[in-house]
């Protein structure tokens, strides 16, 4: 069931640049598991939109099946959504988005929906650069369905019946860098403050933004022994750098490269701002990250952050060479030859 | 050129005899190509049945290949009919020229008594080839092009433009409207032209000094093709799509769906280019799998774009799920599923009409798709532009259910024809200015009681409007839902949606004796081919025939009175289709609630289209069968 909120709302709320309220960010009342890490990202995604003060309706969400991909009907009731089937929500999302490419495509995916059911369809969306935002809750079980493990999680550890995770792990942003996404980070619900500026940054890149979010799910993989915990998360993250967004409109106080932190001008303007805190990090090197993602995972870290952004990277729609008026906003007499054109061909075929 | 004296002495025979066929044939007979595949024979074969075209006369081409990109049998069948016979005849053809030492045997077996084998006398026929009763026409055309060309390309190619040279002075064609034809063939590799006209002489000269010519069969010119057009249904699909307004397609390769696509593309990069920018008003994605290429389809068409995908029956295996959800969360797009031989991979080169019932109910659960059966590369077209106006009109998928037969052979059709006047209807979407006048919006509410609801389209409207879509139990407002009452009364809904479906749908083309007819015959598509030449061999059998095209699924109310009147007073209704399961008649059984003894089946479902031939005996055998029963009962 959809529980509609109570419309009460606080007379001195906060407005944003067009005057909404986070309030007019959200959705229908969660009926996710009390504490589910989902419900942190469904937050964090409100406030980013808000922040950035996208205009909500502007906003297409778009999901597969799973506890994370009902998600989105949890946030942002003013924009349409579309649950599709399981582990194809990329070719629906790249069918939306060749039919109007001035929406901002926000999907939701699981690790059982883009790592198992739809790993094909993960790869390929990657490869078409598609201009999205695509963020996986990875809790390394299957939820909906009472908690058998999901291809994401580790190796070697066991659900909360005990069974055995007995092949390798699929890591979908060490998948997303070779398949050439032009921003892959992962991050934590647990950790708003990381969480938000990748989300917005996400949201300000064009090309195919990937985020990979561990989410742990509190009901089916929050026991001792799990990898995907809540204590284990916060025990064993760490992080190459610290990255801060800066919106378009804010003044910029520091320049460029000052201290330890470097500034990396995004698509519309704004600024993703990135202090170091190891020495090798270089987010303009998907192979170095690759490395470090396997090299902490190998010291039993989970490597958080940003790990990958081309701030000049192309899209879909740049590489088809598509109108910049949406397709689905053309007129007839921009699509239909008519009659004049069509007796020529006839005569081709006498 | 030839030292084979037993090839020659064979000429000399036909030479001297002169008297092949007991009287002439003109402007009706079979001439079949035996190929070998990839051989450059394709191109060949077509301009023969170009060059008929053009001297006016009615004809039709199937080309019999294999799945295979070299060195296979394949076969190209070319009737020419001035009675307009242009469905395969079936039985033995009248003229096979023998190209192909693989299928020789089966070639000299399939020719007509009294008909011709021309074959290339390079090499000598074996003993056991020699069939009494045929006009062997030996023509010596490897060594021909090995003396005439050093390139072995060259070689190769020009053997099959000798053939068709040799044909135009054995069955008396237009030999300047030919070498016209290689000229308009070529335009802007005028540097091919003088190579393939000098090949055409080549064999023209050979056959005019060794044969009597013409032959007993031979062509006339007449003027009796008007304005048809010859061309392959994929084509007009494909073309239609243009013109019916699609900007985004997701497909995934597979024989025989490939050309509406590669047509779509190539139409779209000459006609869809904006004139301003110079960018594509359209957006074209080869995925990964057919999955995903119903997905892209489903993507668009809910954004508010026509879009549509093509594929063959394992890719609408594959798409079912996805065809389940555009039917129940209500999204119109159009599937193009150009059919062959199953079940699995089957005869993936080989013809028929088997996924009615995969796509009737495509999809778990109780799910009914709109269906729509083109007979003919024109109505391909007309169906492929209008499939898009029903599709938004009913807000459902529309799936065009064309074949390998249609699709990818020419056939000989009226030339496409479109209205500019006529808009495109787009069906119940809400603007921002009619969703400020609505005082509650609910994208399930059956509003004007025709089960089609009103939709909106993301991005419309800053505060109204937006929806959740979901492959999931919902109310009228989108919400998520578990109550029992609300999911029925969604069902319901789309039960009428459906029913309401026939009144945007074509009718069926009945077409009625002025006397009482015995026989009434049901088919749709390509079965459609032979029906006028077996309705007139059933006439000289004493046997009046009415007939019933389907044209949609669902089913038209006319259909149900033709069944009941035609299986009265020891009349018999035949429903005829490509399949083994009588798909259709179990269709038409299960949602007319037709007692199933009314409806006799006439089944082909050997991978090639259906002839008048089979049809005719078919309907003797179960009369006669039906005699015998009533004198044994």
């Amino acid at each position: 069931m959809s529980f509609i909120k109570s419309k009460f709302q606080h007379p001195r709320l906060p407005v944003n640049d067009l005057g909404l309220t986070y309030r007019d960010y959200e959705g229908a009342l969660s009926t996710l598991c009390a504490g589910c890490g989902h419900d942190s990202l469904t937050s964090a995604i409100i406030q980013a939109c808000h922040e950035l003060s996208i205009q909500p309706h502007k906003i297409a969400k778009i999901s597969g099946i799973g506890c994370s991909s009902k998600a989105p009907n949890y946030f942002l009731n003013k924009a349409h959504g579309f649950n599709s089937v399981h582990g194809r929500m990329p070719s629906v999302a790249t069918g939306a988005n060749l039919a109007n490419q001035d929406l901002l495509y926000l999907a939701m995916s699981g690790d059982g929906d883009s790592a198992s059911i739809g790993f094909g369809q993960f790869a390929h969306v990657v490869r078409r650069q598609l201009n999205m935002v695509y963020m996986v809750a990875n809790n390394g079980v299957y939820g909906l369905t009472k908690g058998q493990l999901a291809a994401t999680a580790d190796k070697g550890v066991k659900n909360k019946a005990g069974d055995l995770s007995l092949f390798n792990d699929i890591d979908l942003c060490v998948m997303a860098l070779q398949l050439g996404a032009s921003f892959v980070a992962r991050s934590f619900s647990g950790d708003k403050q990381q969480l938000v500026p990748l989300i917005k940054a996400a949201m300000s890149h064009k090309g195919f933004a990937f985020i990979d979010i561990i989410s742990p799910c509190v009901t089916f993989n929050n026991h001792a022994g799990s990898t995907r915990s809540y204590d284990y998360v916060h025990d064993h993250i760490t992080t190459g750098a610290v990255a801060d967004f800066v919106p378009v409109k804010t003044e910029i106080t520091s320049s460029c490269h000052s201290g330890d932190s470097e500034d990396i001008c995004l698509h519309d303007g704004s600024i993703m701002r990135i202090q170091k805190l190891n020495e090798e990090y270089d987010s303009t090197n998907a192979s170095q990250a690759i490395i470090d993602i396997e090299r902490n995972k190998k010291a039993g870290k989970i490597l958080t952050g940003l790990f990958y952004l081309e701030p000049t990277a192309s899209d879909f729609h740049e590489v088809n060479n598509t109108n910049s008026t949406p397709l689905n906003k053309l007129s007839q007499d921009a699509l239909c030859p008519g009659n004049r054109v069509l007796s020529g061909i006839n005569d081709s075929f006498r | 050129m030839s030292k084979n004296t037993v090839n020659s002495d064979f000429s000399t025979r036909e030479k001297s005899q002169g008297k092949a066929q007991e009287k002439p044939l003109i402007n009706e007979f079979v001439v079949r190509f035996a190929n070998t595949n990839g051989t450059g024979s394709a191109s060949a074969n077509n301009m023969f049945a170009k060059a008929i075209l053009r001297m006016g006369i009615p004809v039709s081409a199937k080309n019999i290949f294999p799945s295979n990109i070299q060195g296979m049998p394949t076969w190209y069948e070319v009737r020419i009919s001035e009675k307009n016979y242009l469905g395969r005849r079936g039985g033995k053809s009248e003229m096979i020229v023998a190209m192909n030492a693989q299928s020789i045997d089966d070639d000299i077996n399939s020719v007509k008594s009294g008909g011709y084998l021309l074959y290339d006398s390079s090499r000598a026929l074996l003993d056991s080839q020699i069939r009494t009763g045929i006009n062997y026409l030996g023509i010596p055309i490897s060594n021909i092009c090995l003396k005439e060309y050093s390139d072995p390309r060259q070689r190769q190619l020009f053997k099959n433009v000798i053939y068709v040279g040799a044909l135009a002075a054995l069955l008396s064609m237009d030999f300047t409207l030919l070498k016209g034809l290689v000229r308009d063939q070529f335009k802007g590799k005028e540097k091919l032209v003088t190579p393939n006209i000098y090949a055409l002489e080549l064999g023209y000269q050979y056959a005019n000094e060794h044969f009597i010519c013409p032959l007993a069969i031979k062509v006339e010119s007449r003027d009796l093709v008007n304005n048809r057009i010859l061309v392959d249904g994929n084509t007009g699909t494909g073309l239609g799509a243009v013109f019916g307004g699609a900007t985004v397609v997701g497909w995934y390769p597979i024989t025989p769906s490939t050309s509406v696509i590669e047509k779509f593309a190539s139409y779209c990069n000459r006609l869809r280019i904006d004139p301003a920018s110079g960018k594509k008003n359209y957006a074209i994605v080869q995925v990964e799998d057919e999955l995903a290429a119903i997905g892209v389809a489903i993507g668009a068409g809910w954004n508010g774009a026509r879009a549509f995908t093509a594929t063959s029956g394992p890719g609408v295996s594959l798409m079912t799920e996805f065809l389940g959800l555009a039917y129940f969360t209500e999204i119109p797009f159009v599937l193009v599923n150009v059919q062959r031989s199953g079940p699995s991979t089957g005869m993936p080169t080989r013809t028929q009409q088997s996924d009615i019932l995969a796509c009737a109910y495509a999809s778990h659960g109780d799910t009914k798709q709109v269906l729509l059966f083109p007979d003919s590369p024109s109505e391909c077209f007309e169906l492929g532009s209008q499939a898009f106006d029903i599709a938004d009109q009913l807000q459902t998928p529309v799936i065009i259910m064309s074949d390998l037969d249609l699709g990818m052979n020419d056939h000989l059709t009226k030339e496409f024809t479109w209205q500019d006047d006529k808009a495109y209807q787009k069906g119940k979407v809400l603007s921002a200015e009619q969703l400020d006048e609505v005082e509650v919006f609910g994208r399930y509410l059956d509003v004007d009681d025709d089960g089609i609801c009103y939709r909106t389209l993301p991005g419309t409207h800053p505060d109204k409007g937006a929806y959740f879509n979901r492959g999931t139990s919902r109310n009228h407002f989108a919400g998520y839902t578990e109550k029992s009452a609300d999911y029925v009364d969604n069902m319901d809904r789309l039960t009428k949606k459906f029913i309401n479906a026939i009144n945007f749908l074509p009718e069926p083309e009945i077409k009625q004796q002025k006397v009482t007819a015995q026989l009434g015959l049901i088919f749709f598509g390509t079965t459609s081919h032979p029906i006028a030449e077996a309705v007139e061999q059933l006439k000289e059998q004493g046997l009046m025939v009415d007939s019933l095209r389907i044209k949609a699924f669902p089913f038209h109310q006319n259909i149900e009175p033709f069944i009941e009147e035609h299986s009265v007073n020891n009349r018999q209704v035949f429903v005829i289709e490509q399949n083994r399961d009588a798909q259709m008649k179990s269709l038409l059984v299960n949602e007319l609630q037709i007692d199933p003894n009314k409806l006799a089946s006439i089944l082909n479902f050997d991978g090639l289209p259906v002839t008048s031939h089979f049809i005719v005996q078919a309907v003797l055998a179960q009369l006669s069968a039906n005699q015998e029963n009533k004198k044994t009962g």
